[in-house]
């Protein structure tokens, strides 16, 4: 089986076919990488199907988010003295961290991490 | 009153103690912990102590639950996750069977309190943080600074990373905690909808049929409740396990 693969290959070395089998083989790749993605996230949304654990999960990591940045923001205001500086910008990087926390229980950040590491590959392929 | 739908969460001290000041009273929480611990070691040890193999019904109940979590760890981090099977393992039998036992009247609902659920949360963390820096070293800190994101942002984007981080144990336990609360409190406050509504006449006893039947219901989605949460916890202890394992983003 394997010398048969390699006379194949040998056979279409050079020739154009063996762009186009290499580019076929990457796209494989890159459909088994978001097929992957796709059914984690199919697996995760299946484990929470209902709607009531879904807003529970949602709104905890939210809620989470935000008393962790205040509370950092808070603690940093009683040390250093920074009256309510440290409160504002902790409580907003906090809000930021929350969203990031719902985006990741959804799996959109998977997704756009898999379309960056594909746009790295194939910007690596070119150069 | 009887009605009271926060009665049930009162912690009451069952046997004073007091050590150098520190109040280390057994309460009937505690005494709930011991009888989730003792049930919980007291089925596996009976339903595998047969071994057979073809499993008679209670071990392959115990079987079951095996292959079900080491599944799930298996899937979120990897064989290398295996490791810690036997935290994962442990984790997921007290919470489920504290849910359970929460279920029965009369009985203590341990997973209600939040400290409880916090330190079950921490100590999923603890083990992220330290195992993390035992096996990657500082190469753990990776986990807090996403590739692909240009440099002027790295300082901001790492400080939101590492609030994410922060907010995980908070979030692990308040869900817990939150869905056990409010489901007890919504099963009781239905439950006294009954008895004061039976208590006006024959109209009221008509009306009370209402109240039963959402009971009845309540009561089911409270078990679908009590084993989703400890699923959820259980899936979330894996993926915050494999940050550990694997820490590049």
């Amino acid at each position: 089986m394997s010398s048969q693969n390699g006379d194949h290959n040998d056979r279409m070395a050079g020739s154009p076919q063996a762009g186009l089998s290499e580019r076929r083989a990457q796209l494989n790749r890159k459909l088994d990488d978001i097929k992957a993605v796709e059914e984690k996230t199919a697996r995760k949304s299946q484990s929470s199907s209902s709607g009531y654990a879904q807003a529970m999960k949602l709104s905890s990591e939210f809620i989470a988010g935000v008393l962790v940045g205040a509370g950092i923001g808070w603690v940093a205001d009683e040390w250093l003295g920074t009256s309510p500086f440290g409160l504002i910008v902790f409580l907003l990087l906090g809000f930021a961290a929350g969203v990031l926390n719902v985006l990741r229980s959804v799996g959109v950040v998977e997704q756009q991490d898999a379309k960056i590491q594909r746009e790295k590959d194939a910007r690596d392929d070119r150069s | 009153m009887a009605n009271d739908p926060i009665q049930q969460f009162q912690i009451q001290k069952l046997f004073p103690i007091e050590v150098g000041g520190m109040d280390l009273s057994f309460t009937n929480s505690s005494l709930f912990m011991v009888l989730t611990v003792a049930a919980t070691s007291a089925f596996l040890i009976f339903s595998t102590s047969g071994r057979g193999l073809v499993p008679s019904r209670v071990q392959s109940v115990s079987e079951m639950m095996y292959e079900f979590v080491a599944g799930t760890l298996r899937s979120a981090a990897g064989t290398e996750g295996m490791r810690f099977f036997p935290l994962v393992f442990s984790l997921f039998m007290f919470v489920l069977v504290a849910n359970l036992f929460g279920m029965f009247p009369y009985f203590f609902t341990v997973t209600s309190h939040i400290i409880v659920t916090f330190a079950l949360a921490m100590l999923v963390i603890l083990t992220v943080i330290i195992y993390g820096f035992m096996k990657n070293g500082m190469k753990f800190l990776k986990l807090f600074v996403p590739s692909g994101v240009p440099g002027a942002l790295i300082p901001l984007v790492t400080l939101i990373e590492v609030i994410s981080f922060l907010s995980r144990p908070i979030s692990l336990s308040v869900r817990l905690f939150a869905n056990m609360l409010a489901g007890h409190i919504t099963l009781k406050v239905f439950s006294g909808f009954v008895v004061s509504l039976s208590a006006m006449g024959a109209v009221g006893i008509f009306g009370s049929i209402l109240p039963l039947g959402m009971t009845v219901a309540l009561t089911a989605l409270e078990f679908l409740v009590a084993f989703l949460q400890a699923y959820v916890f259980t899936v979330l202890t894996c993926m915050y396990l494999n940050d550990a394992i694997h820490p590049s983003h």
